[in-house]
């Protein structure tokens, strides 16, 4: 049963959108927060657990200085203060995938705060986002819910419970609430989450794929009637695991609401569901009364004060910044700002600049990644570098074109068979024997059949139409299945026919 | 040596007869599992008893002295551990039916030092529950009883453990400390007991009541017992951040040397007067005069924020706790009541804790989630935190003028079962002395120094500051000296029944 | 200061124990004369003191990003109530991961 919607138009004519965004990186250190278990993916059910992480009586933990470190390295990237001073607290709350029933995380002293990110959009324009806070805390085990409707929470009749993820560090970064973002809000939204993967992977803290979980986003909306300061109320919307749903949600929410609003109503308080296969966000639960999670500072380890000093060392250590390294790029490969822009919002950057280091000319590596294969990843509904053709091989398939050997139209049967698992684009070249001709006895064949078979066209040509010559190449093209030096048919075709 | 000679000899001298062959672990650790057997149904010292595992580790110590290794300082002598301390595959409950069965995948750092110098743990010794109490009445297994009278109580939380010791079950016991339930048993019951600088202990393994109050200690007849003891157990754990990385106070050598000539005892004006009994401040001005006849220096000092000790300690405890004792939810471990396949989740875990956990722990847990719930927990708990800075400042001050600071350690001597369960206020009057110096983490022990006239006995409680452990064996080995002599012999021979005359049959 | 049954009753909830109608009649007195006598730690308690949360001060202590041994499953499970397979099995949920 679908809510009723506004047009985006027309919401946005009514009211003011105002996001806020929650996003948790998970560390890829090679061990828990608080124990030395490991965080390895796809492991036995249990098998990365032990006392501490499973909360057994009498356990304690014990901080990871790698996720503190990290903390520190992502807060100054986000352009934070780094706390003189903070503590861990604890987040107390009964969930049956929190071993301990409350949360070792951080209250009123985040490690970082006070920071923001500019975001680039696609017309170039920067956004700057206002960042509250960063801090540290730790993840809950894995519910599976059984006996129901498939695997909803909602109608299952038991759960089971897998605390290989408990414990793993997560970094939690939360915006200010996002203003003036007014129509472009949902974009804002996706760039930001996208320029913080773009962040933490030059970082290296995180894996940040956000369909593996290392990388989620919840998003706040809410909307407002525009001139007016009072903030709306907000809606949480949870059940985010792409880049692109996250534009999807925050848009679909403005219109609901709006659709709300406009019918004279109230906005509830409450979680939402992302549904990708609908488009939509569905209620989840009602947070009209607030979580009283009683925290008070974490008793069992000390507080944290990073020493302005180690803090320097950690400053040192940043990659460069986003928006200098894509001005570095454009100039070394001559990009126009046209070409630059669409490279970035096909978010082939990283992809375009390991073609690069893999052999093939930045012009190529763009065309590639920017047409054929962002055309193959949006069909297929994956994000651009989990199209299953890697930079090396992409590399590979413009030599072959710039041998000869192939040409672009055919390279595209070479992507088919890579993809389809028949190896690597020589060996795909060699089995669907896809080179291009360039025996001048064939081609010649094949010209003169051409030729006998279109015997006006020859006389025109004859005649000195020499534009008229490109029915002949079609023809010999068609004939030879595209495999064929088109350049050399056209001189065969001339010669023959003077 | 026979039986009856073995569970009244010291730790230190049974040690010292084992290193050298002249009795074997297995047959001291067999006079005590005797001894237990013929007491306990009496005394109710002990949990659960793990006869097999304490011979096995007794048979090991006595084989590795026959290979020639030399044995630590108390190998191979028996102990009892309280129950809030978890020993890998023996039941640890904590005293409560919801921890009934569970029988921990781990050792607490403080049972693997004990296993690694070669002490026999004889089996874990009752507690209140979650160590919520001072009398172990508290208990879900039933009460423990006082060996110098079985009508009275042994203290709490940790009666199991000092009652075992009064009974001659054991030479040696662990026990935990939280606002004073290793000392006020061990003035109850006539025995020495520490609470260790806050961090001195690890408390990895040590079920949690309230994290920054907690502290493992030692437990012992004498003070040298309990000297060895806190050297065998104490140093830093990386298992546990807030242990300190510092080297062990020197505990054995002050015990050793026992001198408090020119040592500056400060006595607490706030520590006495009205509400304690006038035998226990009659025997502590006693105790004071006897220092000075020793040697020491005594001065009054006041502590005027004390006053508020007990008010801020049952504050911050119930607010810890209640977040400590969420995990027992019924999911992982535990009892689990309720689960007939109509229930949810959140009713199982409310049915199995209104069904495992007591009274007190319950009363505790409300108090503890009321005074952080939000727009209390400024007035409750951040107060109670403040309250802590000024016991500290004021234990600050009074240390500049003094080295060790004394009260006596209870109010009281130790009152009748039942006497005072229906008033948790009353109960909660025994931790009057005991309690400031968990607030403020420095160290603080209680040692034997008379009876009343019923015959019961009285605890002398001394202070220290951080990391001066030391101070207090020093203070508690010159008191043990001069009073054994002017009675003549321990007080501990005059507990009432069998003890140095017992026959004790195989 | 009086705490009501209701007011129990809610803190009960929220650390989710079951009180029977008996309990609550009986906790909520007590819980006040507790309270009353805990409530003086506000008298003391002004702007210009700090709040102590650990006894002792230390700051900085950290274990490094090493992998130690886990627990063996059947050592995890062993203990569990109930349990399908590897996995600690639990009765259905009403509420939802905050």
């Amino acid at each position: 049963m679908s809510e009723p919607i506004l047009s985006y138009a027309d919401a946005l004519e009514a009211y003011e959108p105002v996001i806020g965004l929650e996003v948790h990186v998970e560390l890829n250190t090679a061990s828990k927060m608080f124990c030395g278990c490991s965080t390895e993916f796809g492991a036995a059910p249990n098998t990365h657990t032990c006392p501490v992480c499973l909360g057994l009586p009498g356990s304690m933990p014990a901080i990871n200085a790698k996720a503190v470190e990290s903390a520190i390295r992502m807060g100054l990237a986000l352009n934070c203060s780094i706390a003189e001073w903070c503590r861990m607290a604890r987040k107390n709350y009964f969930y049956p995938d929190m071993p301990k029933d409350y949360q070792t995380s951080q209250y009123d002293e985040p490690i970082a705060h006070d920071g923001h990110l500019d975001v680039e959009l696609s017309d170039g324009e920067v956004f700057r986002v206002e960042i509250e806070r960063a801090h540290m805390e730790e993840d809950a085990g894995k519910l599976t819910h059984l006996g129901g409707e498939t695997g909803r929470l909602h109608g299952a009749d038991y759960s089971l419970l897998d605390y290989n993820r408990a414990g793993v560090p997560l970094i939690e970064i939360v915006t200010r609430p996002i203003t003036g973002a007014g129509a472009r809000a949902p974009e804002v939204a996706r760039r930001y989450v996208e320029t913080i993967r773009d962040l933490m992977r030059a970082l290296g803290v995180s894996d940040v794929r956000m369909n593996e979980g290392s990388l989620r986003c919840d998003a706040n909306v809410s909307l407002r009637p525009w001139g007016r300061e009072k903030l709306g109320t907000r809606t949480e919307t949870k059940n985010i695991n792409s880049f692109r749903s996250i534009e999807g949600a925050v848009t679909y929410e403005i219109q609901r609401q709006a659709a709300v609003l406009q019918d004279g109503g109230t906005v509830e308080q409450c979680t939402r569901n992302w549904l990708e296969h609908l488009g939509e966000t569905s209620f989840g639960r009602s947070k009209e009364e607030a979580e009283d999670y009683r925290y008070f500072p974490e008793p069992d380890l000390v507080p944290i004060a990073p020493s302005r000093e180690w803090v320097e060392e950690l400053r040192a250590t940043l990659p460069e910044h986003p928006t200098r390294r894509r001005n570095r790029l454009q100039a070394a490969w001559d990009f126009s700002d046209l070409e630059m822009r669409d490279v970035v919002n096909a978010d082939a950057l990283d992809l375009v600049e390991q073609t690069v280091t893999a052999g093939a000319t930045a012009q190529a590596a763009r065309k590639w990644w920017t047409t054929e294969l962002a055309r193959r990843a949006n069909e297929a509904g994956v994000a651009l570098d989990e199209v299953g053709i890697s930079p090396a091989q992409v590399a590979a398939v413009q030599a072959l074109v710039d041998a000869g050997t192939i040409n672009d139209k055919l390279a595209r049967q070479v992507y088919d068979g890579v993809l389809a698992g028949e190896g690597e684009p020589a060996e795909v070249v060699a089995d669907r024997g896809l080179a291009v001709v360039s025996d001048d006895g064939a081609l010649g064949a094949a010209v003169d059949a051409a030729i006998a078979a279109n015997p006006d066209v020859a006389e025109r040509i004859r005649g000195g139409r020499v534009q008229a010559a490109g029915a002949l190449i079609g023809a010999v093209m068609k004939e030879m299945r595209g495999q064929a030096d088109a350049a050399r048919v056209r001189e065969i075709i001339l010669e023959r026919l003077g | 040596m026979d039986a009856s000679t073995l569970i009244t000899t010291s730790a230190a001298d049974l040690a010292g007869a084992i290193a050298t062959g002249e009795v074997s672990s297995v047959e001291v650790t067999r006079a005590h599992l005797d001894r237990i057997a013929a007491v306990d149904g009496a005394v109710h010292a002990f949990l659960s008893v793990d006869e097999e595992g304490a011979l096995a580790q007794a048979a090991a110590v006595d084989a590795r002295i026959a290979a020639g290794e030399r044995p630590g300082p108390l190998a191979g002598v028996p102990l009892a551990l309280k129950d809030v301390l978890a020993q890998k595959g023996v039941p640890t409950t904590a005293g409560s039916k919801i921890l009934e069965g569970w029988r921990p995948p781990y050792n607490a750092t403080v049972t693997q030092r004990l296993l690694d110098a070669g002490v026999v743990i004889l089996g874990k010794t009752n507690m209140d529950e979650f160590a919520m109490g001072s009398s172990t009445e508290n208990s879900a297994y039933g009460p423990t009883h006082n060996p110098w009278d079985f009508t009275r109580v042994p203290g709490g939380s940790g009666g199991g453990s000092a009652a075992a010791l009064a009974a001659f079950e054991a030479p040696l016991a662990i026990g935990t400390d939280t606002g004073g339930s290793i000392r006020q048993p061990a003035a109850f019951t006539g025995t020495v007991g520490v609470k260790p600088t806050y961090g001195g202990i690890s408390r990895f393994g040590q079920i949690a009541l309230a994290s920054s109050l907690d502290q493992p200690g030692p437990c012992g007849r004498t003070v040298l017992d309990t000297a060895l003891l806190h050297e065998v157990i104490a140093g830093h754990d990386p298992k546990d951040q807030t242990s300190l990385d510092a080297p062990v106070p020197p505990v054995v050598a002050a015990a050793r040397a026992g001198d408090v000539r020119g040592l500056r005892v400060g006595v607490v004006t706030e520590l006495g007067g009205e509400g304690y009994a006038p035998e226990v401040e009659a025997n502590f001005r006693a105790t004071v005069d006897l220092l000075a006849e020793l040697g020491a220096e005594v001065v009054e000092v006041s502590c005027p924020t004390f006053e508020y000790a007990l008010a801020a300690y049952y504050l911050i405890l119930p607010s810890e706790a209640s977040s400590n004792l969420a995990r027992f939810d019924a999911m992982r471990y535990g009892l689990r009541v309720g689960d007939d396949g109509t229930r949810s989740t959140e009713q199982v875990m409310a049915l199995s804790r209104e069904a495992g956990f007591g009274a007190e722990v319950k009363r505790r847990i409300i108090i503890g989630t009321y005074a952080l719930s939000a727009g209390y927990r400024d007035a409750y708990y951040g107060s109670a935190q403040k309250v802590r800075t000024l016991v500290q400042q004021d234990f600050t001050a009074a240390f500049a003028r003094a080295d060790v600071l004394v009260s006596p350690t209870t109010p009281t001597a130790a009152f009748r079962l039942g006497e005072r369960l229906d008033d948790p206020m009353a109960m909660y009057l025994n931790d009057l002395c005991t309690i400031p110096t968990n607030l403020a983490g420095n160290a603080a022990g209680s040692f034997p120094t008379g009876l009343t006239g019923d015959g019961l006995p009285i605890g002398f409680h001394v202070m220290a500051p951080h990391r001066a452990d030391d101070r207090l064996y020093r203070v508690g080995a010159a008191l043990e000296r001069a009073l054994t002599d002017r009675w003549g012999g321990p007080l501990l021979n005059r507990v009432p029944g069998p003890a140095t005359t017992t026959e004790v049959t195989r | 200061m009086a705490l009501s049954q209701d007011e129990v009753a809610r803190l009960a909830q929220l650390a989710r124990i079951d009180l029977s109608p008996a309990e609550l009649a009986h906790l909520a007195p007590q819980l006040d004369v507790i309270l009353e006598a805990v409530a003086r730690v506000t008298d003391v308690a002004t702007d210009d003191v700090a709040p102590t949360s650990h006894p002792v001060p230390m700051t900085n202590v950290f274990r490094a990003d090493e992998v130690h041994d886990s627990l063996p499953v059947d050592e995890v499970l062993a203990m569990a109530p109930d349990r399908e397979d590897d996995r600690f099995r639990v009765p259905r949920i009403l509420g939802e991961e905050q």
